[in-house]
């Protein structure tokens, strides 16, 4: 095949792209060339659209060991522990088919992890998807959850990862581009740290793990575009995962890199050999010579585009030592797996690979990686917006009214719902039963989350409590993400994603440290959303800084769109916290009769994005995300809230902490009640004061409020932190009784028996699903 | 006294048993790669949760094939003594060691979740030190925990006192919400004839910890270690 213009653009290259690629190579591209630039230099791997704004994040920090730009982050975590993590999306592969995309996603993430020497110990992932009960499309939503989540199970199970949590939900804009985002945390010693980097002139390049095949060709390009009618047709770009070849994988890795003999190590994710191979050349300055006819292969007949090009899983590039290849074949051969010496390590800075015989491919490292294009894309706010939104958040409502065409303004219309008459009752028990509230326990059921024994806090709270056997230390890890915030106002959205992912890290009592993120996009052509991207790195940064929580990992998912429809700006935080007592764990379940239950923080009038008015209301979410404002965070008041947690976790004070988020206070109290590991559910009598409306007292989604209980005893005690720390503390209750009783000035608006409530609350998604059988593992 | 935990390349509950044999029984613990054969230095065999070889066919349907598993087989016959958990549990049925098989869960899905399991009886080598009715709080995790058997085996079992837990409500009552994965007859753990081999399907390796929610499942293994004692005395 010649390289034609059809040729060119079939590879998802521009002609200025291709006028690039002729001048740094001094030459027109073979194919083989052609199609190694195609994938290097597409979004996914070269972050061309988004490296720009990505500096702009906060990547240092005392605890930080390996700062974003290798397999995954690394942080400190004490006693001469790290802990290595990473987010990445496996969104596009997912909605094509979705049990393979999720399970190769969990094995993709799990590889970055241990190819920088640590165990994984635990996996989390954030999902999203189209409404459950859509009458259009939701039978395809439920076939998609169930899917994904057997996927993610099928895999994280058999390799043998708890995976302990983290966080689902609905809305009708994730309908055609739903959202996998996998999360995986592994332990290493400090001195045991390794580097994807092929250092050492002369060394052995090693091919390790399974053969390749045909499979996932083009893979890192298909994710790199907007999905069309003709996206099932892309199946063929999609790998299948074999977990137990991963498990094998794993261990052989880690007594590779005991025995000494490893320089450098990546996982061969998208685009498998080429990325793998040039990345490790370029980030130690040196260059590779691979010859094809070497690499283990299952299929017959490939030729070098193919092997090059291919994204077959559970396999990785290993550079040894000079003269210590015997020892790491001889480790994998014990895990009955393929290591075979494939090239090595040159000084030219080029990668040279070739086929019988011939050199095939001849490029200058940088041309793939450092040299790959850079976009300042066009940023334009989305038309009708205004330039100061949150200012007009303060102004009066008959003003907002005029503006949007003489319709009510989303607080208007909250009001007068109001005002015409709601039952209370009813609306905590239409928010218990909302997906987007309703317990996980039918996804995190179908995950092995205690394998290991290390889970000290179950899925479902907060943040999931791993320990670290050998120490006293513990650590939390929380995913957040709220796309709803995020397309009302970017900025301001990354912020509070940050500041809850922060929060929640801090209910179990850890100290946030560091995270990793996802940046789940649509397409960074349209200026509009290239403008949100910008938005929510400057929040992010924002939050970062503020909260000393630097960004060790992450991963940008553009083209999250199909058909010109975008998925609303996601970003989701995946937040690490350290415990240095593990018997100091908080957990979110209220413990007995009697003790006072308090607010730290104040609610104020945050309905205009709430699950109430996307729930209770039925107000259209697009309608909500167009109008309603959102909440502005302010630092000191979320710092003083999240210290005062910790100072009275670790002055052992605290009987139970909740963040209230989505639904309000209202039903952080009543998951407060229900029952959990070793406890049974228990009522709360509660009396809330203030000057706002019913509604907003009970289920305003404000932020840096936290719900915590204590004995009467340490109440003096917890007073004086609070007013330290100038943190507001409103004792608004006592735990007893078998009843979730709510008053407002006295006046009761909410009694439910909390085993009836809890029972709503558990059974919702169960009852959802209950028709879909396992999609991915029957097939 | 030497506990020995097999590995399997897709063992990923070595360690567990591995830990608690160690930490909280106190005992000697050596892991045993799968291509071993050599048991004679051992008085008790673990076989741990995971995925053998993948279990892509049926769990345990290779792993009843593997060197260690023919070893395993004579030093049952010898009395001495084997634990197969999860995994475990269903290579010893796929192996012969114990009737009945293991299906896939009654809704299909992988369950992993703290369950109640009742003691049946506490007159064996690995229930010595726990009450005959006492109801335990042990987690499960798996696709295929499904026990069956036939109706004769059944009656055998029921009859020798073999049927060892069951899984029960938190006052071990057995109901059918209380059958997390539809086993017949509630059957959640069994031992074989000699009383030296047991398999089961919760995790007491789980549950040796308050820490990790419960405490439980060290009896299990501190029977059999002063049961292994007693031996060694007399």
């Amino acid at each position: 095949m010649n390289v034609t213009p059809e040729v060119i653009a079939a590879h998802n290259l521009t002609d200025e792209e291709y006028e690039r690629i002729r001048s740094l190579l001094g030459r027109e591209p073979n194919l083989v060339e052609l199609g190694i630039f195609s994938v290097m230099w597409s979004e996914h791997c070269s972050y061309k659209s988004s490296r720009v704004h990505l500096k702009r994040l906060p990547t240092a920090g005392e605890r930080v060991i390996v700062p974003p730009g290798e397999n995954a982050g690394v942080v400190d975590v004490g006693d001469g522990w790290c802990a290595a993590f990473k987010i990445e999306s496996h969104n596009h592969p997912s909605f094509i088919e979705p049990f393979q995309g999720a399970a190769t996603g969990v094995g993709g993430i799990l590889r970055d992890v241990f190819t920088m020497g640590a165990r994984p110990v635990a996996a989390m992932n954030s999902l999203r998807f189209g409404r459950l009960d859509h009458p259009e499309y939701g039978r395809r939503n439920r076939a998609l959850f169930a899917g994904v989540v057997a996927g993610i199970a099928h895999y994280g199970n058999c390799f043998g990862v708890a995976t302990v949590g983290g966080e689902v939900f609905f809305d009708d804009v994730y309908n055609f581009n739903p959202l996998v985002n996998a999360f995986a945390l592994g332990l290493v010693r400090r001195d045991q740290i390794f580097f994807a980097r092929a250092s050492g002139i002369g060394n052995p390049v090693l091919y390790v793990g399974a053969k390749t095949g045909r499979d996932g060709i083009h893979g890192a390009t298909m994710a790199s575009a907007e999905f069309d009618e003709e996206a099932l047709s892309k199946r063929p770009t999609v790998q299948v995962g074999d977990p137990f070849l991963e498990k094998l994988l794993l261990e052989a890795c880690l007594e590779a890199m005991r025995s000494g003999a490893v320089a450098g190590i990546q996982d061969m994710g998208a685009a498998g050999l080429t990325s793998s191979s040039c990345e490790m050349a370029a980030r130690a300055g040196t260059g590779i010579e691979l010859d094809l006819d070497l690499v283990p292969q299952r299929e017959q007949g490939m030729n070098a585009y193919e092997i090059m090009l291919s994204e077959s899983q559970e396999r990785m590039l290993l550079v040894a030592h000079k003269g210590r290849e015997r020892e790491v074949i001889d480790i994998f051969r014990k895990w009955e797996l393929d290591a075979v010496v494939i090239g090595r390590v040159t000084d030219t800075k080029r990668l040279v690979v070739r086929h019988h015989g011939e050199v095939v491919a001849d490029i200058p490292v940088t041309a793939l990686t450092d040299d790959a294009p850079r976009y300042q894309r066009p940023l334009r706010p989305p038309a009708g917006r205004d330039e100061d939104r949150m200012a007009r958040a303060q102004e009066s409502f008959a003003e907002t009214a005029t503006r949007a065409e003489g319709a009510q303004s989303i607080e208007e219309v909250i009001r007068s719902e109001e005002a015409a008459g709601i039952d209370y009752n009813e609306a905590l028990e239409k928010l218990l039963a909302s997906p987007n509230i309703a317990s996980k326990e039918w996804v995190f059921e179908q995950y092995d989350h205690m394998v290991r024994t290390n889970t000290v806090v179950l899925p479902g709270a907060d943040a999931a409590v791993i320990r670290i056997k050998e120490t006293r230390r513990a650590l939390a890890m929380s995913l957040d993400g709220n796309g709803r915030l995020c397309a009302a106002d970017p900025r301001e959205g990354a912020k509070l994603v940050v500041a809850e992912a922060a929060r929640n890290v801090v209910c179990v009592g850890a100290r946030p440290i560091a995270i990793t993120n996802c940046l789940n996009f649509a397409s960074p052509e349209r200026p509009e959303v290239m403008w949100s991207f910008s938005e929510v790195i400057d929040g992010m940064a924002e939050a970062c800084r503020e909260l000393r929580t630097p960004v060790v990992s992450g991963n940008v998912s553009f083209y999250n769109e199909t058909e010109g429809r975008g998925i609303w700006p996601t970003p989701v935080v995946g937040m690490v916290g350290l415990i240095e007592d593990v018997r100091r764990v908080i957990q979110p379940g209220f413990k007995k009769a009697g003790e006072i239950i308090a607010l730290l923080g104040e609610t104020r009038d945050d309905l205009a994005l709430s699950e109430y008015a996307a729930t209770v209301l039925k107000i259209d979410t697009q309608r909500l995300v167009q109008q309603g404002h959102v909440p502005k965070i302010d630092w000191e008041r979320e710092r003083a809230v999240q210290e005062t947690v910790l100072r009275a976790a670790e002055e052992g004070l605290l009987r139970a902490a909740h963040d209230c988020a989505e639904g309000g206070l209202a039903i952080a109290l009543a998951e407060m009640c229900f029952s959990s590991l070793n406890r049974e559910a228990i009522g709360a009598e509660i009396d809330l004061g203030g000057t706002l409306q019913t509604a907003a007292r009970l289920f305003a989604e404000t932020p840096s409020r936290i719900v915590v209980s204590f004995d009467e005893a340490v109440l003096g005690r917890m007073e004086e932190i609070a007013a330290e720390l100038r943190c507001p503390l409103t004792m608004i209750g006592r735990v007893g009784g078998q009843l979730l009783r709510i008053s407002v000035d006295g006046q009761e608006v909410i009694a439910r028996d909390v085993r009836e409530l809890e029972k709503i609350w558990r059974s919702a998604i169960k009852d959802a699903m209950r028709m879909e059988t396992l999609v991915g593992a029957a097939e | 006294m030497k506990f020995g935990v097999i590995v399997f390349p897709g063992s990923n509950c070595d360690h567990d048993a591995y830990h608690v044999v160690s930490k909280h029984v106190g005992q000697p613990v050596d892991f045993i790669w799968h291509r071993e054969t050599d048991l004679s230095a051992y008085d008790a065999i673990i076989i741990p949760g995971g995925f053998s070889y993948g279990d892509y066919l049926r769990a345990g349907a290779l792993a009843r094939f593997s060197p260690v598993m023919q070893s395993v087989r004579k030093f049952a016959a010898h009395g001495r003594f084997v634990l197969g958990i999860c995994n475990g549990f269903q290579i010893l049925c796929e192996a012969g060691l114990l009737p009945g098989a293991l299906m896939r869960n009654r809704d299909l899905h992988f369950i992993c979740r703290h369950v109640h399991v009742r003691v049946e009886n506490s007159d064996t080598p690995f229930t010595h030190m726990l009450k005959q009715g006492a109801v335990l709080r042990l987690p499960i995790a798996h696709a295929e925990g499904n026990y069956f058997c036939d109706d004769a085996t059944l009656d055998e079992l029921e009859r020798e006192g073999r049927i060892i837990f069951r899984y029960c409500d938190e006052r071990g009552r057995l109901t059918d919400t209380s059958n997390p994965n539809g086993s017949r007859a509630s059957i959640a753990g069994i031992c074989n004839r000699g009383r030296n081999v047991l398999g089961m399907m919760p995790h007491p390796e789980r549950a040796c910890e308050d820490l990790l929610g419960s405490s439980d499942g060290s009896a299990i293994f501190n029977s059999l270690a002063t049961t292994i004692a007693k031996m060694a005395e007399s």
